[in-house]
């Protein structure tokens, strides 16, 4: 609590023991000064600011509205609803600033992932600097509990990072030498010596801070929409108020001035918006907040606010839903050849072969490879590629192999990549290559469906392959073989055809489909930790691979505009009611300023409420 | 150009959008977006900014006489 609310709450407390005191005297001179008392302390900072304010000519400034309504009372004799409209004022206004206080340091405190020092090697000699200053290939040294100041590769040294802060992820990372390393993560066993890749400004732990510290600018529907309603609510109600105490009894001479007086003091006490002026982008800020702590980093309440309202979620397939990393899924050896010498033959064969399908084969195969049998290396581009292996000539390949060697392929019923293998024009078999599913992709996949989104997939990949993987996932829609301008054609398609109040989701990895992600009305970039290009061109990024943080997201996003809605409807609601019954002289002063603190309290009770998400 | 600055002691959600419009009417404004939640406030525009920001801190002053605009 800082000095200021402190301060407020010495003033309440003084305010109600001296109100209390009235209360409890009986009626007499003693018993006004009481509340003479309460009222001054609890009004004076009310009565100084509203008159400031109407300097600037501001009569809508909800401290004048709160001194004009308490005037009203007083003239009326109504000492104790005078004081009662002033100090619950106070103890509302109190508890706003304590709870949006709250909010901001529990926010503060998540997104402490700001390096306050780094120690770099200044000729030979290690000195302890600002991170700014450090120069892009300076060398850092992070000790084991220190946090790493700028992105760079571990020149010396191995250790494992804590990334929690950065992505949700609470197992740690093992790093070597040679390995890039992100700032923010927390060292945790080794010394590292680091040479920097950037500078501060440009490292991920500065991109990260100034995302979340800028989100809460780019504003939802809904908050604009309060703030518009606010803006006409307050002056409709001060009119309504200022026609009701004098229309009525100047119309009727049976209608005292008095009672009507009265009720257009209830008018005054609930004509204050400030509740829900707060509780909507309390909610928003309380679900940015909740996000960032699985690591979902959201660029804005409205980006919040479409993930809420997204129907249709199209996906990549590669590196988003599928790890991009190949594996031999079938070894099938034919004509008389086992499997384990079909193995040893393509890895042999693609011993000197950098592409990705040859590295799966070399790895299923676990074992070193005698470079000295293998000679004679040719690449048939766009077939694969022959080889000498001791005394045997090997070809390995896709289905066009056959046909070097004037062969008919044979049928393949399985689908995903195929590699044949030949030894001396005898065809021994296929390897089946896949790209693997992501461990949380089919029950992520399953519950978005449950939940009612339509799901469809691009993909670059292979017709089959892609039919497969949409099979295997349940999607809706599947179109393969896109070029990366033919995916951003295709998405445009499908933004046609949706309804126009839904919202379409893109999920992507980031490094290919920045055009799709920047065209979608949400574009979800995955397994974002240390990629420029998917933290600058999507508008939610995913700091891990796992597409169930996708869910996650949309359950958060979800559950702020429910909250936000429910703020709304409630406050809006309460006050409609008491200022009706206060028009027609069935509510009370008390009535009011439950309608004004009580609501504000509930409202924003339910909006620190969006902070928190169950796992 | 679009930039950020921080405003200190903005403790009322209603005067953070009041002055937000009030930035708004300010002739060379583009855009300008005040966050109550991160005490922040966000312009964009094409004129030269120091002649921007003497308006903007006036508006503040009117609008909000203890909150402060904070050149970071």
């Amino acid at each position: 609590m800082n000095k200021k609310l402190r301060q407020a709450l010495k003033t309440i407390i003084l305010a109600a023991v001296l109100y209390v005191i009235a209360i409890c005297l009986p009626a007499g001179w003693g018993k006004d000064v009481f509340y003479a008392l309460a009222y001054v302390v609890s009004g004076f900072a009310v009565i100084k600011k509203s008159l400031r304010n109407i300097c600037h000519g501001d009569i809508f400034d909800e401290n004048f509205l709160m001194m004009v309504a308490t005037f009203g009372a007083i003239a009326l004799g109504e000492y104790s609803e005078a004081v009662a409209v002033m100090l619950f004022f106070q103890i509302g206004e109190f508890f706003q600033s304590y709870a949006v206080n709250q909010s901001r340091k529990s926010i503060a405190d998540l997104m402490d992932i700001r390096p306050d020092y780094a120690h770099v090697y200044e000729n030979g000699v290690l000195k302890k600097v600002s991170p700014e200053v450090v120069k892009v290939g300076d060398v850092i040294v992070v000790q084991p509990g220190e946090r790493i100041p700028l992105d760079g590769v571990v020149l010396k040294g191995q250790s494992s990072l804590d990334t929690k802060a950065l992505t949700g992820e609470s197992l740690p990372r093992d790093v070597l030498t040679g390995d890039d390393v992100i700032s923010g993560c927390i060292n945790l066993s080794g010394v590292l010596e680091i040479k920097t890749t950037k500078v501060y400004a440009h490292s991920t732990v500065a991109k990260i801070l100034d995302l979340v510290e800028n989100a809460s600018s780019k504003k939802a529907d809904i908050e604009n929409f309060i703030t518009r309603f606010a803006r006409y609510y307050t002056p409709i109600v001060v009119f309504s108020a200022a026609a009701l105490a004098v229309v009525p009894p100047l119309l009727f001479a049976s209608q005292s001035f008095a009672e009507w007086g009265y009720r257009a003091i209830t008018f005054l006490v609930i004509s204050c918006p400030c509740a829900l002026v707060i509780s909507v982008p309390l909610s928003f800020f309380g679900g940015l907040g909740a996000a960032s702590k699985v690591g979902v980093l959201i660029k804005g309440s409205n980006y919040l606010e479409a993930l809420a309202k997204a129907k249709t979620i199209v996906f990549d397939k590669t590196g988003t839903l599928t790890k991009g990393n190949f594996s031999v899924a079938k070894i099938a050896p034919e004509n008389g050849e086992t499997a384990e010498s079909l193995l040893k033959t393509a890895a042999y064969a693609e011993a000197f072969s950098k592409h990705p399908i040859a590295l799966s084969i070399k790895q299923k195969y676990g074992q070193d490879i005698n470079l000295d049998k293998i000679s004679d290396v040719k690449e048939i581009f766009g077939v694969g590629l022959t080889v000498r292996l001791g005394k045997d000539d090997i070809a390995i390949g896709n289905q066009k192999i056959f046909a070097q060697f004037g062969l008919n392929a044979p049928e393949i019923s399985e689908v995903g990549t195929i590699v044949f293998v030949l030894k001396n024009k005898k065809y021994i078999g296929f390897l089946l290559i896949e790209d693997e599913l992501k461990e949380d992709a089919i029950p992520a996949v399953t519950e978005m469906k449950h939940l009612g989104h339509k799901l469809i997939m691009l993909t670059g990949d292979r017709k089959e392959i892609g039919q497969k993987v949409a099979l295997m996932l349940g999607l809706d829609e599947v179109y393969a073989e896109l070029l990366p301008a033919d995916k951003v054609e295709k998405f445009e398609q499908l933004l046609q055809q949706k309804a126009p109040q839904d919202k379409m989701l893109f999920v992507g990895d980031g490094i290919n489909d920045a055009p799709v992600l920047a065209r979608s009305d949400v574009g979800v970039a995955m397994g974002a930790i240390g990629s420029d290009a998917a933290l600058e061109a999507a508008d939610v990024v995913i700091m891990t691979d796992e597409p169930s943080k996708i869910l996650t997201s949309i359950k958060i996003a979800k559950k702020t505009l429910l909250i936000a809605r429910e703020n709304v409807v409630f406050a809006i609601g309460v006050k409609l009611l008491v200022l009706a019954l206060g028009a027609m002289g069935y509510a009370s002063i008390w009535a009011a300023v439950f309608a004004d603190v009580g609501v504000s309290v509930l409202a924003i009770l339910n909006a620190i409420r969006a902070l928190y998400i169950k796992n | 150009m679009i930039k950020s600055f921080k405003l200190e002691n903005l403790d009322c959600a209603n005067c953070a959008a009041k002055i937000e419009s009030e930035i708004l009417k300010i002739d060379g404004v583009i855009s300008a977006s005040v966050s109550f939640m991160a005490q922040k406030v966000t312009i964009e525009t094409d004129d030269d900014f120091d002649i921007i920001l003497k308006k903007v801190k006036a508006v503040i002053n009117r609008v909000e006489p203890d909150c402060e605009l904070v050149l970071a």
